[in-house]
């Protein structure tokens, strides 16, 4: 296949950037999306240019490291990580738009890199667990309900990519917190310290410069994990219930 | 997950009712008002199909509502004051939420598509804006100004109903006024839905977007009826 790829440039985190034009000829469709922007970058590193700078580490769907917002897509056309996309889902001839992700509380460091400490920093804000270290308990002496240990485990899966914040027309990162936020209140160990952590995570995510949510739904739809938009419910619950206990 | 910077600092001392959620839920419960209050005015329009005499004789039942527990036009007023600080809550909100999106992203994509988002959900805040200007007009022509457009009397409110959509483009503006209210409660019902907590699975959320959806016909519709039948000659003088 041959493509013409249109992708944001930029030195570092004060250069203003633009948009760059590169020809990529002899890509294979069974080249996943990162393979094929190694091979562009080998080209230009050949002609003694600045490599693309993006972000992968497992390349297996499952870290959350890459990005890239292709076509006006996060991850681009399919439901998965740009690492897991394949190029068979391009036809020959196409021409394709590479952008980072666009948002306030994730700045560009370099290329399609961008900075997303801001949701380590929700994270860190929503603290501990109230659980005993030491030996593992007995998996029996707790008892979680099926229904409940289903949604712990499928909102579990966010992998903390920061799609959900690429789509949102709001910048927001609602659906992001709301699987944290599901995950924990869905399970006994996560009772105890409920209402601080969705009051700070909230504080948290509202002090990094995140949008408010207005339910578009286009994170749910970006998403690569399918965390649907039901978590964003459960997150303002959660707060609602907070506020009711005084928080 | 990603690069450590020195960038922005963990909250200490965070308050629940200082966050975003907070503003969409004084939103979603102003917003809850509005939706009572079209359904019960939208109601009150449609007195205007049993002819002149009924139609007045339910504006006058409003002003004796409560009466004489409460003064002439009390309990009128009450709703008037609850009407306006809901839209003072709700104004005040979308401003402060709509300027913090628009600082959440600065530099905007060169493509984007919209996967997974309908039409209306895009449209609320400037559906919003529209409707505000469509609430001052209308609260001109009605209630405050009584402007009567063909030059008519204003002290009849049947009759200033007839004379005022026997104006084509009168009928016009509030048939389009009724498409974005449509549209605003479309998204806005559901909206209210999830942001005060009810929608905590698909089987919820499909039925909220339903109702919202059904609500909003219901609601622009029957609405619309009123100018419709009037330019059409059909309620009459
Ligand atoms: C009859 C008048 C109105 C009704 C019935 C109404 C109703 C609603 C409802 C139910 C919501 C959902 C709240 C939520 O998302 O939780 C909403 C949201 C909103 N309304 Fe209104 N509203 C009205 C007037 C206005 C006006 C005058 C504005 C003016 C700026 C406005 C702007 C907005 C905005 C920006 C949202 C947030 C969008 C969203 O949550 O998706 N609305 N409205
Ligand atoms: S909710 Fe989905 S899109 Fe958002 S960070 Fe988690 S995995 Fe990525
Ligand atoms: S590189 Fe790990 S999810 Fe894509």
């Amino acid at each position: 296949m041959k493509l013409t790829l249109n992708i944001w440039r930029q030195t570092d985190a004060n250069d203003a950037g633009a948009m760059h034009t590169y020809q990529v000829d002899d890509v294979s469709p069974d080249m996943s999306f990162l393979e094929m922007l190694d091979v562009l970058n080998e080209d230009l590193n050949a002609k003694d240019e600045e490599p693309i700078a993006f972000d992968s580490d497992c390349r297996e769907g499952i870290c959350g490291m890459c990005s890239l917002m292709i076509n006006g897509e996060p991850h681009g056309p399919e439901v998965t990580t740009t690492c897991q996309l394949h190029m068979r889902s391009f036809k020959d001839g196409d021409t394709i738009t590479i952008e980072p992700w666009r948002a306030s509380a994730f700045p560009v460091l370099k290329d399609l890199c961008v900075d997303r400490s801001a949701f380590d920093r929700i994270i860190q804000a929503g603290g501990y667990i109230s659980v005993n270290t030491g030996s593992a308990p007995e998996a029996h002496s707790v008892p979680v309900p099926r229904d409940d240990a289903m949604r712990a485990f499928n909102v579990a899966t966010c992998i903390g990519c920061g799609a959900c914040v690429a789509a949102c027309p709001n910048g927001s990162a609602s659906l992001f917190m709301g699987a944290k936020i599901t995950h924990l209140g869905e399970l006994p160990q996560g009772q105890p310290e409920r209402d601080s952590r969705v009051t700070n995570m909230v504080a948290q995510h509202d002090h990094e410069g995140f949008g408010g949510c207005t339910n578009i739904g286009e994170c749910a739809a970006a998403c690569p994990k399918e965390i649907p938009l039901d978590v964003i419910s459960q997150l303002n619950k959660d707060l609602r219930t907070a506020i009711k206990h005084g928080h | 997950m990603a690069i450590q910077n020195s960038g922005p600092t963990l909250v200490q001392g965070a308050r629940a009712t200082q966050s975003t959620i907070f503003l969409k839920i004084l939103m979603a419960a102003s917003g809850a008002v509005f939706i009572a209050f079209v359904l019960l005015h939208m109601y009150g329009n449609l007195k205007a199909f049993n002819g002149h005499d009924a139609y007045n004789e339910y504006a006058e039942h409003l002003r004796e509502l409560g009466t004489p527990m409460l003064p002439h036009s009390g309990a009128l007023w009450i709703i008037r004051a609850v009407l306006i600080l809901s839209l003072v809550v709700h104004v005040y909100c979308a401003a402060t939420l709509w300027k913090r999106a628009k600082k959440a992203r600065t530099v905007r994509y060169q493509v984007k598509k919209h996967t997974g988002a309908i039409f209306a959900s895009r449209m609320m805040r400037w559906g919003g804006v529209t409707l505000l200007l469509f609430i001052i007009w209308h609260l001109l022509n009605f209630t405050i100004g009584k402007v009567n457009v063909t030059g008519g009397a204003t002290n009849d409110p049947y009759n200033l109903v007839v004379d005022s959509f026997s104006t084509w483009w009168l009928t016009v503006i509030y048939l389009v006024a009724m498409a974005m209210l449509g549209a605003h409660l479309h998204h806005g019902i559901w909206s209210a839905t999830q942001t005060l907590g009810l929608t905590n699975s698909d089987r919820t959320r499909k039925l909220a977007k339903n109702s919202a959806f059904t609500l909003a016909v219901v609601i622009a519709g029957g609405f619309s009826l009123v100018p419709i039948f009037v330019l059409a000659g059909v309620i009459n003088k």
